[in-house]
């Protein structure tokens, strides 16, 4: 009952303001959401306690759904430990949102709209992380889909937030199109899809191999990396990462809790549920590394260049999505879930401050025309600060905890692509630092740029939202710190249990407490300095920026446009694909089948029916004529053709 | 020779009330016209339940002039009903328009005999008489508004063709007995059946008349050109009537004289039936989409819904002859349905008969619209409407009998015949409305209008035991497969 009802209470909520909103009203709406979110995150807790910390694993079936032969689905849910810390995540991140966005979309006119599709966005995402096999995952991964479709798009009149919807839909089908094919591969090579049958059968599967486009290649890479496209596409890991900078076109709220916190994390999530299966093939956990460790410092270079608050934040989220795939692909699964988890809190905490600033400076988003706020929302900027620092990994804070344990493990896992994601990892956490001062420093410090009416208006945040940031204020500064002897540490292998298989020969965990003191020191030494340089960029010698634009212009170029990828899809995909549309649509539609079809028959019918029409002349002669000659033709008929 | 006169206790019955009605007018010195009506009504409805007393087992009258059978019995009742509630839909019209006259009752009264002889005829002589007597009632009941110059002019050139086509049908008639040697149709069949007759051409080009003559009553294609003038000349009561029990008067006989002394030419004149029905349904469908009258939309229409019927006759044996039956049932409670709407289609008093003068009904009068809806829908033969079933049973009566090309144009024309039926739909739901019909409906037009609409839906619902009806009326006109 218990576990049930964390998952559907939101669906009810969801149903209960989506149908009957404006019966009972905007407010009555928000309170039975949020309060029934409320009851779900208050359940997560005991849920947490009960299956990871006393390690009582709980699977409630629930019906039977799809049986066809031998393909035989349920509805169940399951609770490990893995899915007992996203639960944790999910209702908790999801409840303060809810709560926040009271005050957030205070001014908006479809309020019980948007509280309906935020708690259907929750409901998905737990139908997602409580799956008992893959295509209950695959419902909860398209519902989080659909939600973020509907909550992207949720300005519709907005030309760029529908495009933006409609962007992050397809972009996600390609991730999901590999996905999809990778559960058929599953099905194919297992002949269940059943998390528990799969995971038992992998070791007896290990050498398998699978006939795909004329060869055979290793059955579990195969999965894995199909699995993996899936992951990218929800992950907006580089390739398929385009969606999520537009996505920011959403409400301040739902770039927090879907684009930063949960639905992104998605992929993480997915992919270390399907450990065992990762575990048995060596190429994918090096294609996992690699497409982590590039998408973290590509993310985190563009970064540093973007100008609109929230697509720092963006960009931000993308590059430690990636922090958490090299961690994936060094078996450091704890540490990439613990990544996830707070991140969860320091981002989601980022994102609403984010709001906070934008709903202070009258809707402005432009990093450029802000500066100088910092004592009229002094809660906004405290928070926006312990957001950062946990952000740059600056000790104590959460993100120092789950960042170090990722690079030394990388470190620890002595293989070529461990020291690549090293390298790129530290990087990227210099640059992490870099943006996130420079954003804290142009929002909230120097001069006023923005115009005096605005400054004029610049107010605190009510207390609605001001509270649910304190409780992400809270998570951001402990959760590091409370979770270190069990997410990673001593109590690792007991905490996880057998959520997450990692195999003896993978020892990039276990070995990373012996680790020399330069690689545990070295994130801290390059965010401490990449603070400093961004102290000396925007507080000391502010003409610098200018300048070094200048003179390597070309790099700062390619930054600014996010190293062409959105102009590259343009010029590959997305204006060829309009080309073929237009010439189908225009040629093929219009010209050919509209004029044979619709419009021929049409007027063809039109044209016979004027003709038959004129037979009917009134003159008698004229009848009479044609029924003599219908005889006579019946006759003639007869006397050539009877014998 | 005994003097059988039970077979015919209903044609009596009409003729009887034809002079009662008759001597009446010219014996009580006031405005007979209500009082021909009541008693023309009571005698067919009396004459229904004779034929319900009688039942069906063949009987033979008048030397085997006569013959009664189930499927004169089915077809009769058809009638009988049609003439019942077209001409208490009439008595209305004729006293606003001031040209009630006790005569009128009695002309159909006439007509509705004359229906009957022809249903009922078992020789090309009885036939004859029959159609006669039904033929020149109808002439002068369409030319039955002296006054108006269309009506002269629809009863004019109704006449003039109609004499053509009885001189088309007698020739037939002479050829086919000088090459056969006998009027009447069971020995005709005996002997086309034993191969006994010459010269078979003579007897098939005869037939080729005969169906001339016939195909003019049911105005199927080439021999329809009369049907729209005289739809839209004609008084409407009697287009209402001359599209409802003349319709299947003819049809019945058609099959009658096809399926009983010609049944082995099934061959041959199953070509000339063919090409009939193709011809009607394309121009039924084509040539009503020009139309702005709603009564000449209704005689394209008319002519569209004989090629659908043919589409059944061309299939041929009892499963096309039941088609047929049930195609020309579930019609007569449309049309008589339609018509009843059309006669309601009054404004500031006076009629009016154009397609637009619908528009916006479905505010304006919401029930008459609702009825004309379900008419239409059923008309265009969208299912499950009853007209569906129509046309359902006959182009499966045509694909089991191998007709695939028959079929398929019948569907075909049936689409573009949908369109005209679902305009008016559109013309009285979406289309602004002009100043409303009179709400008045005068209370025998509500009562056909309900009447028909209940019937649509029944059918639509429960056409089994109209199903089973006409099964037992197709099997009597084949005693040898029984």
């Amino acid at each position: 009952m218990l576990y049930n009802a964390v998952v559907f209470l939101p669906l009810l909520g969801s149903v209960i303001a989506g149908l009957f909103g404006r019966l009972i009203g905007d407010r009555a709406s928000q309170i039975v959401t949020c309060v029934l979110l409320g009851v779900s995150a208050a359940l997560a807790v005991p849920i947490f306690i009960n299956v990871a910390l006393h390690h009582h694993d709980v699977t409630v079936p629930l019906m039977g759904w799809i049986h066809s032969g031998d393909l035989d689905i349920r509805w169940s849910v399951r609770f490990d430990t893995l899915t007992a810390v996203m639960t944790v995540v999910v209702t908790w991140v999801s409840f303060v949102v809810h709560v926040y966005s009271i005050g957030y979309m205070a001014h908006d006119k479809s309020i019980p709209r948007f509280m309906s599709f935020l708690s259907l966005f929750t409901f998905a995402m737990m139908a997602l992380v409580t799956a008992d096999n893959l295509v209950q995952l695959f419902f909860g991964w398209e519902g989080v889909g659909l939600a973020s479709y509907l909550l992207i798009g949720f300005w519709y009149d907005r030309p760029a937030a529908c495009a933006a919807a409609i962007k992050a839909f397809v972009v996600n089908r390609i991730g999901d199109f590999g996905f999809a094919l990778g559960i058929f591969a599953t099905y194919v090579l297992f002949g269940s899809v059943s998390f528990q049958t799969i995971f038992a059968a992998v070791p007896a599967k290990a050498d398998a191999v699978m006939h795909v486009f004329g060869g055979d290649w290793h059955a579990l890479t195969v999965i894995c990396l199909l699995l993996f496209m899936g992951a990218m596409g929800k992950s907006a890991q580089i390739g398929l990462h385009t969606w999520l900078p537009d996505a920011m076109e959403g409400p301040t709220p739902v770039s927090a809790l879907i684009h930063a916190a949960t639905m992104v994390t998605a992929g993480v999530f997915m992919v270390a549920r399907m450990s065992p299966l990762f575990e048995y093939s060596s190429t994918a956990l090096t294609v996992v590394t690699v497409i982590g460790a590039v998408t973290a410092f590509f993310a985190a270079t563009v970064a540093c260049v973007q100008t609109d608050i929230k697509k720092v934040i963006a960009y931000s989220t993308c590059s430690q999505l990636g922090y958490m795939f090299c961690a994936i692909g060094v078996s450091a699964y704890p540490a990439a879930i613990f990544h996830l988890f707070t991140h969860a809190f320091f981002k989601a905490l980022l994102f609403l401050a984010a709001g906070s600033v934008i709903h202070a400076m009258s809707d402005e988003q432009d990093i450029r025309r802000m500066g100088g706020i910092w004592r009229h929302v002094k809660a906004t900027w405290m928070l926006m600060w312990i957001g950062c620092l946990a952000l740059a990994g600056i000790p104590p804070f959460a993100g120092h905890y789950s960042k170090d344990a990722i690079l030394s493990s990388a470190w620890a896992s002595h293989t070529a692509v461990g020291q690549f994601a090293f390298v790129m990892g530290v990087a990227a956490a210099f640059l992490t630092a870099f943006y996130s001062w420079r954003m804290l420093i142009l929002v909230f410090h120097g001069k006023p740029r923005a115009d005096e009416h605005v400054m004029a208006h610049v107010h605190e945040s009510p207390m609605v939202m001001i509270l649910p940031m304190l409780v992400l204020g809270l998570g951001s500064i402990f959760a590091g710190w409370l979770g270190t002897p069990d997410f990673v540490g001593a109590g690792e292998a007991a905490f996880w249990g057998k959520a997450l298989l990692i195999l003896p020969n993978h020892g990039a965990l276990v070995g990373r407490t012996g680790v020399p003191a330069w690689v545990e020191m070295a994130p801290l030494v390059v965010a401490l300095s990449g603070v400093v340089l961004a102290y000396v960029f925007y507080s000391f010698v502010p003409s610098l920026p200018g300048k070094l634009a200048t003179v390597a212009r070309g790099p700062y170029l390619f930054l600014v446009n996010k190293w062409y990828f959105d102009a590259l899809y343009d010029r590959l995909f997305v204006r060829p694909a309009f080309r073929l549309g237009r010439s189908l649509w225009l040629g093929g539609d219009g010209a050919v089948i509209d004029t044979v079809g619709p419009d021929g028959v049409a007027a063809a019918a039109r044209d016979i029916a004027r003709r038959v029409a004129a037979w009917q002349s009134g003159y008698l002669y004229h009848y009479a004529f044609a029924m003599l000659v219908g005889v006579a033709v019946f006759v003639s008929w007869y006397v050539f053709n009877v014998r | 020779m005994t003097l059988d006169l039970v077979p015919v206790l209903p044609e009596l019955l009409v003729v009887a009330a034809a002079v009662a009605v008759l001597m009446w007018g010219v014996f009580v010195q006031r405005d007979t016209t209500r009082d021909g009506f009541v008693i023309a009504i009571v005698a067919m409805v009396a004459a229904i339940v004779a034929l319900g007393a009688i039942g069906g087992d063949r009987r033979l009258a008048f030397d085997g002039l006569f013959v009664l059978d189930r499927f004169a019995v089915f077809t009769k009742i058809m009638i009988l009903l049609a003439a019942i509630f077209t001409a208490s839909m009439s008595v209305d019209f004729l006293e606003r328009e001031k040209i009630g006259r006790f005569e009128y009752p009695a002309l159909v009264l006439f007509a509705t005999l004359g229906m009957m002889l022809m249903v009922s005829s078992n020789s090309f002589l009885s036939l004859y008489l029959g159609l006669e007597l039904q033929s020149l009632s109808l002439y002068v009941l369409a030319a039955y508004h002296r006054d108006s110059t269309r009506a002269v002019e629809a009863g004019l050139k109704y006449f003039v063709l109609g004499a053509l086509a009885s001189g088309l049908l007698l020739y037939g008639i002479s050829l086919v007995y000088g090459f056969a040697g006998t009027t009447a149709f069971g020995p005709l069949a005996q002997l086309l059946g034993s191969g006994g007759a010459t010269a078979k051409i003579g007897v098939i080009i005869g037939l080729v008349f005969v169906m001339a003559g016939l195909a003019f009553k049911i105005s199927a294609v080439p021999f329809h050109m009369w049907t729209p003038d005289v739809y839209e000349g004609a008084p409407t009561p009697v287009t209402a009537f001359f599209s409802s029990a003349p319709k299947v008067a003819a049809m019945a006989l058609f099959m009658r004289v096809l399926e009983g002394p010609f049944v082995h030419l099934f061959v041959e004149w199953r070509q000339v039936v063919v090409a009939l029905s193709i011809a009607s349904m394309v121009v039924g469908s084509f040539a009503a989409i020009s139309q702005s009258n709603i009564k000449r939309l209704m005689a394209y229409s008319a002519i569209g819904h004989v090629g659908f019927a043919l589409v059944g006759l061309a299939a041929g044996g009892a499963i096309g002859v039941q088609a047929v039956l049930v195609y020309l049932s579930i019609y007569l409670v449309m049309v008589v349905g339609t018509f009843a709407v059309i006669l309601s289609m009054r404004r500031k008093g006076a009629m009016v008969e154009r397609l637009d003068d619908l528009a916006g009904l479905g505010k304006t009068s919401p029930m008459l619209a609702f009825v004309m809806g379900v008419l239409m829908f059923s008309m265009a033969g969208i299912p499950p409407m009853a007209g569906f079933w129509g046309k359902f049973y006959v182009f499966m009566a045509a694909v089991q009998r191998g007709l695939w090309p028959l079929a398929i144009i019948g569907v075909l024309t049936s689409v573009v015949a949908a369109f005209y039926y679902l305009r008016i739909v559109k013309i009285m739901y979406f289309d602004e409305p002009v100043d409303g019909l009179d709400r008045v409906l005068g209370r025998p037009v509500a009562l056909v209008m309900a009447v028909a609409t209940v019937g649509v839906l029944a059918l639509t619902f429960i056409p089994g035991p109209l199903l089973a009806g006409a099964k037992t009326a197709a099997m009597a006109l084949f005693p040898a497969a029984g």
